[in-house]
């Protein structure tokens, strides 16, 4: 079995998404429960492609907003100063601490868009069925995977801001709109990116392959 | 010898026993199918209590404290997220709450309870749906993103004000070493080799040969 190149669904095996265990399934279209867990068994995530797709474009129009409203409002002897992203990265640069205006970039602006281009780039191709590359578009998978959690910075940035400052009246911050949203797209990219299923990347390169889905 | 399906590819595999340490990676697509830690059995349950008692401290001390002109103004982790809420962002408080007290509360309890039920073989069937809550609470466990998020937060406050970490952020920082290093010496395969089975049978000596799944 080490030698030919054979995947469990063109064997006519299904694999546990909870334990890992290998089963023949019961029927090809109800595979039935795992005998070791008790999961369902699937061939693959179940409307994988649509629930990914839906859930990238409703984080890419939560994105707008988490931009271009305000994260927080610093407010100061009466003067209320609104801040977004942008003006938060600009003012750890300005004021001189550009390692950490470089981090808060990438893991606000630069990862949750990179997110969504990869995302948006693994279901194109699996649509179209692509076989080339399947290595590299798995490594891309598992990197959006892992790199999800850390857009979250911002989030945490102003709730730590918020909660710190808070000396009425001289000054006082208050969480923006904004804030909403960009937790917003972070929640939906890394549901989007658990809903995908990297077997279908591998799918088209199994050519006797009877059914997925 | 068991054959596996990769969970990223679905290509059919045989693995070996594996020495302490060592990691068997999918050949096709490079996921690792499994690892033996090199560490102590018990090494994980040590670690998951070591991280209860950091959560505790980390949960009700101060984690900082910020004076300007005589005023002072302190927060915990909750004090924060219920901040949020309390100004109008229930939504985000909410969220923050979630990830960074539930979620690693949660991982932290479940392993602890599953590594203890799972100390004898067969492992009662409740340790497999525990796990994979585990795994759940896991994956939005976000400490450490919490912890650079204080860093970038105090950088902007402290050209308005002094700021004084407190034992909580200590706490904080150990939790951040000691999760991953339960992850890395805990070895879910071998877990699920030894609980019993969903279909009432013991977890057969030799789990390879793929069995009909009952009809739903």
């Amino acid at each position: 079995m080490t030698d030919t190149v054979q995947t469990a669904s063109q064997a006519g095996l299904v694999s546990c998404e909870a334990c890992h265990l290998l089963a023949r399934p019961a029927t090809p279209e109800h595979p039935g429960f795992c005998r070791r867990c008790g999961e369902e068994l699937e061939w693959r995530r179940p409307r994988a492609i649509e629930n990914t797709w839906a859930l990238v474009i409703a984080a890419a129009i939560c994105y707008i907003p988490a931009n271009a409203l305000p994260i927080f409002v610093s407010i100061q002897l009466g003067e209320e100063e609104p801040d977004t992203i942008l003006s938060g990265v600009l003012f750890l640069y300005t004021s001189g601490s550009w390692p950490l205006a470089l981090i808060v970039l990438i893991a606000s602006v630069l990862i949750p868009l990179g997110k969504l281009f990869a995302l948006g780039y693994l279901l194109v191709t699996v649509q179209r069925g692509q076989i080339k590359s399947g290595r590299q578009r798995t490594r891309l998978y598992r990197i959006v995977e892992f790199i999800g959690r850390w857009s979250m910075l911002d989030v945490f940035v102003a709730t730590f801001t918020v909660a710190l400052i808070q000396l009425q009246p001289l000054m006082s911050v208050e969480p923006g709109l904004g804030v909403l949203f960009f937790a917003a797209v972070v929640v939906l990219t890394m549901l989007a990116a658990e809903s995908f299923d990297p077997r279908l990347i591998w799918d088209p390169s199994n050519p006797t392959q009877a059914r997925h889905g | 010898m068991e054959t596996v399906a990769c969970p990223d590819c679905d290509l059919l595999q045989t693995l070996s026993p594996l020495p302490p340490g060592a990691k068997a990676h999918c050949t096709r697509c490079g996921h690792v199918l499994a690892k033996r830690p090199s560490g102590p059995q018990d090494l994980p349950l040590a670690l998951a209590v070591a991280a209860a008692i950091l959560y505790i401290v980390a949960n009700t001390v101060p984690l900082m404290d910020l004076s300007v002109v005589g005023r002072t103004s302190s927060t915990t982790i909750v004090g924060a997220a219920w901040e949020m809420w309390q100004l109008g962002e229930e939504i985000t408080g909410a969220l923050v709450a979630f990830c960074v007290i539930i979620a690693p509360g949660g991982y932290i309890l479940f392993m602890i309870t599953l590594l203890v039920a799972s100390r004898r073989t067969p492992a009662p069937r409740w340790v497999g749906e525990m796990l994979r809550w585990a795994s759940h609470f896991q994956t939005w466990s976000m400490l450490e993103v919490m912890t650079l998020g204080i860093l970038v937060a105090l950088v902007k406050i402290a050209e308005l004000a002094e700021v004084n970490a407190g034992i909580g952020m200590f706490a904080v920082g150990g939790l951040v070493l000691l999760i991953p290093a339960i992850l890395v010496n805990f070895d879910p395969h071998e877990l699920w080799q030894r609980v019993e089975w969903a279909d009432g049978e013991m977890p057969p000596p030799q789990a390879d040969a793929p069995r009909p799944a009952p009809t739903p």
